[in-house]
Formats: structure tokens, C-alpha cells, sequence
């Protein structure tokens, strides 16, 4: 099953390593890791999404646990949570679809952020299932080149991961 | 006061009251030396390769509950220290492991012996360290002290770029550290604790399973008085053995792949487990399919959460430090004044007797060729069963945990987790310093030996006098085992050829050397090396029968109970 992560870690250099080193290390499964400082700079959040029978998320929590520098681990899919991706996607933009080009990324509320005379920068926000529909709804011929950030995810309501 | 990086590392060693430190100088750590020099609180014992440091300061760590310290420069000594270090990772030793790194603008240029240290190490220490200023250099070693000797214990590297130790600054040892993101739990909880009794009591077919983890926490005394009270049949693992007196009645032996048949019996047949500090590893519980095929219930005390339903799922699982939760036990016990149920425990007792009546163990002593077996057993008489025995992976491993019975915690030093050729002779080094007048014996092979034997040398520099017993029969005998059973008989590369004369070689280095070929002249021969030559080095070269083989044994991906026991039962 998928799995959201939620960790607190140290923000110190090669924490990042530590923990991608830990799921190389054992096998586990990284289908996508984010990771940036919160509002104290002494901390960074990081999500990662794996995908694992009960017993190897249970394990991967623990393991998680176990690294000095981790403070909390929280999987978020246990309860209701939100999730968000962000992705940019360039892509061809002449003649007639230019004008279907904006008009898919309107119905997606996304936003062009950069134009040329041959190109936009479509910028989406959603959950993993939405920019995959995006990229389904627009010809596949005229993509450029497209980034995600990969997932990030928050408790709703009272679930709340800090210090 | 302001103080030079180098100061500050002497001055926090000399705080926590280190007396040894294991290693081997080099370019980035010479300002360390030139103040381990000018002091003489701590004494640096030099080794003859930095693995050999390691497994030096992990010995002495596991035969004294000190922490072990070791210094090593960068690069080369860094990499030749890492089997030492994944040696003690394995088997959750305490040390704090010094390294050089060049200096701080070096790094990553690829400088003359630069090495990523912590990148290296991330994967085989408890934790590690770069240190990036001088200011943090005195926090930074009082952690790696505490994060060493705490809760799941585990070597800690502090690298420290040169530059830090030739600059200055304020110097002053925390007496205390607290890090938020780390603070094992220690207490048991009441409630888990209270529901394991209700089921150990109602138990028929009870076992306890124990591992290192009563070693290293110290917990023997409490864990003999809690068997006792139970009544219950007890069998550890090989990184276990002497948390619970191997004399008494109540111990059935090793259990796992070389373990006993009484003790691999009783753990698959067993209704409910009690496992306190042990991991359920492969080597222990054989295939977890065969082993799940009977259901039992499983209580398992271990201060590491990450080791419970690991690899098999536990019914009630207490994390907790192991005396801590075995003196609630006690306590509770006490308090509910009631006994396991007696006449089921009987009944066990009585099929776990039909088992011990197969004599697993037994081997023949002929006239002619020494049986590894008669060798240990010798030494164990000798010996008095009260010596430190350190060893190496191999056969001769497993004959000195069969045939030498250790009643006390800390006497058994071998690597368990890793199986690190190599780590004998260094080992016997550490416990010998830790225990400056124990007798201290390495129980090798001609093999294991030589992975290591320049610390004949360093035996040599400090006047150790360790017995070296050399099970010596010319193969590379487990992997001869296994390929005679599971190879068909093709010994690739296990034949050691062109051994040299190790009595010479023991002369060479300046010990006292002998050979011994003969059943008759085993035990006159550790006579006269522990009694005669007790001040000295004695290397015995014991040629034994090469044919020799470890029983019972549970094949890798076998069952528990699915052993193979010697053509001679």
C-alpha cells in the first residue's frame, strides 16, 4: 500500500543522506522524497512516499525512528491528510494549440508562468492523480519537458507534526 | 582558557575518565598525538593495522562495559578501520572512534589521503560526526560518548579535519547533553509487563530465548534470578552466552544453525517464547516460515523497537532496558505469589530430557588424531572455565561456544553479527588491557589467524601474555563443511596451502611457540603454556583432524528442528 511519511530532522548536512541511505540500504521503496527547512531553520520536513506491505512501513517507521538526527516520524496516511505536488511542464505552443494548450491548463486551474512565441511553462498544484490526468489531457507530442516536486502532505484539523 | 582542537580532544578523553585508547598515527591526527604525548592520564597502545585497533577497543568494550576508544588518521586508516567498525555496529558495541580528516578546505578536492569518512561509515556506525568548527568540537565528542553508551549501544566516529585541531578556543566539557531528537526509553511498560506474566504463567511448554543484549546491559544476575524463579528451560545465542550460568541445569545450550538438539527442539516446540535482547536472526530461528509453522506466542523485552516483529511478529512486545524490565517482572511476580503452572512444566521438562539423551555434542577422541572438540574441553579444564576466550569465525568458533561453558557474562568475545575473520587476536589484545590480570585465550584457526597476525608485534610491544590456541587442520574448515555438504565434495579454494610453521613464526615475533599433534600431548602441552609460560605469549599450533565437523547443524534456509546431527550418533 502508498504511504505518506512525514519526518522532522535535524537540519543538518547529510541528513538527507542518512535517511535515503537507510531506505538503499534495507530496500525499501522511495517513490518520491521532498524535503526543505520548516519555519525554525533548525529543522527540516521531508515527505516520503513508499510503497510497502504493513509490516515494512512498520519497520521503515521504526528504522526511521532509530536515526540520531530524525526528532518525529508521522505517517500521514494512517489518517485524513492532504497532499499536494507541484509540477511545471513546458511545452510546444504554436498555432492552434496554443489556444487549446491554455485552455486545458484553465480547466486544470493552472497557471502559464512563462511564454515564448513557440512555448509555455504551465505551473500545476494538485495531488499525484490530478497532474498525471493533466499530462493525459494534453497531446503527449507537445511536451517539452516536465519537473514535479513530488509529494508533500499535512495532517488535517488537530494532527499536528512539530517539536 | 583557550585551548588548541588537539587540547580539547585529549582534555575530553582524560573527562571521561579514558584510560586506553587503540591506534595507529598518521598526517592528520599528529597535532592529537603530539598532545596524547605530552600527557600520561590515558595510554595510546599502538597497534599493527588500524583493524586491529578496532576490534582492540571493541574487546576491551565487551570485557569490561567500558567504552572502547580508538584514533585513527585519515584516508587509508579510515578504510582499513571499517571492518572493525561494522564488526562492532553488528553487534552493538560502544565506541567512539576517532578519525583525521584533511583539513577543512581540502575537502573534496580529492587531497592526499582524504576519504569521505562519514559518508564511508554512515551505514556501519550508531552515528558520526564531521566537525566543522573548533566550537563545536567538545559538544560534538561528549555526544558521541553518550550516543555510544546508550540505549541500543553502537560505535560513534567523530572525523575531525586538522585544521580544528591546531585552532583555539574556549574550553569547557558539558557535564550533560540532551538531544531532542533522541531519548531511548528505558522503563518497560507496567502494563505490557503485567500481560507477559499472565501468559509465561498459564504457559505448558515455556522457553527463554536471551541474546547479547543481557550482556550489554548488564543484566545477568537479574536474568538468572527471574529463570530461577520461573523454573523455565533457557537457551541463548551465541552472542548471548554467560548472561545465564552455563553450568545450571536449566540451560539447554546454544541454540541456531550449530546449536544444541535439546535447544532447537525446545524453541520450535515451545507454546510461548520469552526472548529478552536477542533478534530472531538467521542464524538463530533457521527459515521464519518453518519456524511461524507452529504458533506460539512470543514475548520480547529489547531496547531497540526497530528489532521487535522484525522478522517474526511478537504478541507483546516491551521495549525497555532489559534490567529495568526484568526487575518489574520480579517485582510483579512477587507481588502476584503465584507459580507457573507445575505439572505441564514437568511434563516439558521431561520431553526436553528425551532430547538432551541424544547427546548432541558427543564426538570421539581417538588415539591418533586430535578432535577440535577434546581440545576446548581441555582448555576449558585447564582453564578452570574462567577465562576470557576470544575467537574468530569459523569452526573453532562454534566448538568454543559448544564445549566452553561460560558461567559468566563477558567472558565470551566473539564477532557474532558481522563474522569478522581477523577479530581474535585483537580482540585477546583489549580484554587483556581491560583485565590486566585474567588469562586471556584466542581460540583460532589457521585461517582466521592470519587475517590479523601482525599483532603478534604489538602482543610483543605490551608483554601480553595471551594463549593462542590455533585449531589448525590446513582447510578453511566451515567452508570445507559446507562444500562436503552442500558442493558435493569440490573444496574450492578452501585448502590452505603452504601454511607457514607457526611455532617459528611465534618465535620470529618473540613469543613462545609449540606444536602439538598428539591427543596424549593436548593437555600436558596448555599446562605448560598457561602455567609455565602464564607471563608469556604461547602460540599452540594444534594439528587437528582435518575431517572434523560442526553438529548438529541446521542447513542455511532450513527449520529449526530440521538438524543435521553427527554420523556418530
Amino acid at each position: 500500500m502508498r504511504h505518506i511519511i512525514s519526518i522532522l530532522i535535524e537540519n543538518e548536512a547529510g541528513a538527507l543522506s542518512r535517511v535515503s541511505g537507510l531506505f538503499s540500504a534495507r530496500g525499501y521503496n522511495i517513490e518520491s522524497l521532498t524535503v526543505a527547512p520548516t519555519e525554525d531553520a533548525s529543522l527540516s520536513r521531508m515527505t516520503i512516499v513508499s510503497v510497502g506491505s504493513d509490516d515494512i512501513i512498520e519497520q521503515i517507521t521504526k528504522q526511521l525512528n532509530k536515526l540520531i538526527d530524525v526528532v518525529k516520524v508521522v505517517d500521514l496516511s494512517e489518517a485524513a491528510h492532504i497532499e499536494r505536488e507541484l509540477m511545471l511542464v513546458k511545452v510546444r505552443a504554436t498555432g492552434k494549440d496554443r489556444e487549446e494548450m491554455k485552455r486545458v491548463a484553465d480547466i486544470f486551474r493552472g497557471r502559464i508562468i512563462d511564454v515564448t512565441e513557440s512555448s509555455y511553462v504551465i505551473e500545476l498544484t494538485g495531488n499525484t492523480a490530478k497532474l498525471d490526468a493533466f499530462l493525459d489531457a494534453i497531446d503527449r507530442s507537445l511536451i517539452l519537458e516536465t519537473v514535479r516536486t513530488g509529494v508533500c502532505g499535512i495532517g488535517r484539523g488537530d494532527r499536528i507534526l512539530r517539536v | 582558557m583557550q585551548l588548541t582542537g588537539a587540547e580539547i580532544v585529549i582534555r575530553c578523553l582524560q573527562e571521561e575518565k579514558v584510560e586506553h585508547v587503540f591506534g595507529y598515527p598518521g598526517g592528520s591526527v599528529l597535532f592529537i598525538y603530539d598532545e596524547l604525548f605530552k600527557q600520561d592520564q590515558i595510554k595510546h597502545v599502538l597497534v599493527r593495522h588500524e583493524q586491529g585497533a578496532v576490534h582492540a577497543a571493541d574487546a576491551y568494550s565487551r570485557s569490561s562495559n567500558k567504552i572502547g576508544v580508538c584514533m585513527v588518521t585519515s584516508g587509508p586508516g579510515v578504510t582499513n578501520a571499517v571492518t572493525g567498525i561494522a564488526t562492532a555496529h553488528m553487534d552493538s558495541i560502544p565506541l567512539v572512534v576517532i578519525t583525521g580528516q584533511v583539513p577543512t578546505a581540502y575537502i573534496g578536492q580529492d587531497a592526499f589521503q582524504e576519504a569521505d569518512t562519514v559518508g564511508i561509515t554512515r551505514p556501519c556506525v550508531k552515528h558520526n560526526f564531521l566537525v566543522k568548527s573548533i566550537d563545536e568540537l567538545a559538544v560534538t565528542i561528549k555526544k558521541a560518548f553518550f550516543l555510544a553508551s546508550s540505549g541500543r549501544p553502537g560505535p560513534v566516529l567523530v572525523d575531525i579535519p586538522k585544521d580544528i585541531t591546531t585552532q583555539k578556543c574556549d574550553f569547557q566539557y558539558p557535564k550533560q547533553i540532551a538531544m531532542r531528537s533522541y531519548s531511548p526509553v528505558v522503563k518497560g511498560h507496567a502494563g505490557q509487563i503485567k500481560k507477559a506474566l499472565q501468559i509465561l504463567l498459564d504457559a505448558r511448554r515455556p522457553i527463554m530465548y536471551t541474546g547479547g543484549g543481557v550482556i550489554l546491559s548488564e543484566a545477568a544476575e537479574k536474568l538468572t534470578r527471574l529463570t530461577h524463579a520461573l523454573g523455565f528451560p533457557i537457551t541463548q545465542t551465541l552472542m548471548g552466552l554467560g548472561g545465564f550460568p552455563a553450568t545450571d541445569k536449566q540451560f539447554l545450550g546454544m541454540l541456531g544453525m550449530h546449536g544444541t538438539y535439546e535447544a532447537n527442539m525446545a524453541m520450535q516446540h515451545a507454546d510461548v517464547v520469552l526472548a529478552i535482547g536477542a533478534r530472531f536472526d538467521d542464524r538463530v530461528i533457521g527459515n521464519p516460515a518453518h519456524f511461524g509453522e507452529i504458533s506460539r506466542k512470543i514475548i520480547h523485552i529489547d531496547i531497540d523497537p526497530s528489532s521487535i516483529s522484525k522478522r517474526v511478529k511478537v504478541d507483546v512486545p516491551i521495549v525497555g532496558n532489559v534490567p529495568d524490565v526484568i526487575d518489574e517482572m520480579l517485582k510483579q511476580l512477587s507481588a502476584l505469589d503465584a507459580k507457573p503452572e507445575g505439572k505441564a512444566l514437568a511434563a516439558w521438562w521431561k520431553e526436553i530430557d528425551g532430547w538432551r539423551s541424544r547427546q548432541c555434542l558427543k564426538y570421539r577422541q581417538g588415539k591418533e588424531v586430535i578432535a577440535p572438540q577434546f581440545v576446548v574441553e581441555k582448555l576449558y579444564e585447564v582453564t578452570g572455565g574462567d577465562a576470557f576466550i576470544t575467537s574468530d569465525v569459523g569452526q573453532h568458533q562454534m566448538f568454543a561456544a559448544q564445549f566452553y561453558k561460560f558461567n559468566k557474562p563477558r567472558r565470551w568475545i566473539n564477532s557474532g553479527g558481522l563474522g569478522t575473520m581477523g577479530f581474535g587476536l585483537p580482540a585477546a589484545m583489549g580484554v587483556r588491557f581491560a583485565n590486566p590480570k585474567a588469562t586471556v585465550a584466542c581460540v583460532t584457526g589457521e585461517g582466521s589467524i592470519q587475517m590479523c597476525i601482525q599483532e603478534l608485534s604489538t602482543c610483543k610491544q605490551f608483554r601480553l601474555p595471551i594463549k593462542i590456541i590455533n585449531l589448525n587442520n590446513g582447510y578453511l574448515g566451515m567452508v570445507r563443511q559446507w562444500q562436503e555438504m552442500f558442493h558435493g565434495n569440490r573444496y574450492a579454494e578452501s585448502y590452505v596451502d603452504a601454511l607457514p610453521d607457526f611455532v617459528k613464526l611465534a618465535e620470529a615475533y618473540g613469543h613462545v611457540g609449540m606444536r602439538i599433534d598428539k591427543p596424549a600431548d593436548v593437555e600436558p602441552a596448555l599446562r605448560e603454556a598457561f602455567i609455565k609460560h602464564k607471563n608469556d605469549l604461547v602460540f599452540l599450533d594444534f594439528i587437528i583432524d582435518p575431517k572434523a565437523n560442526v553438529f548438529p547443524m541446521v542447513a542455511a534456509g532450513k527449520g529449526l528442528s530440521e538438524m543435521i546431527l553427527s554420523e556418530d550418533l
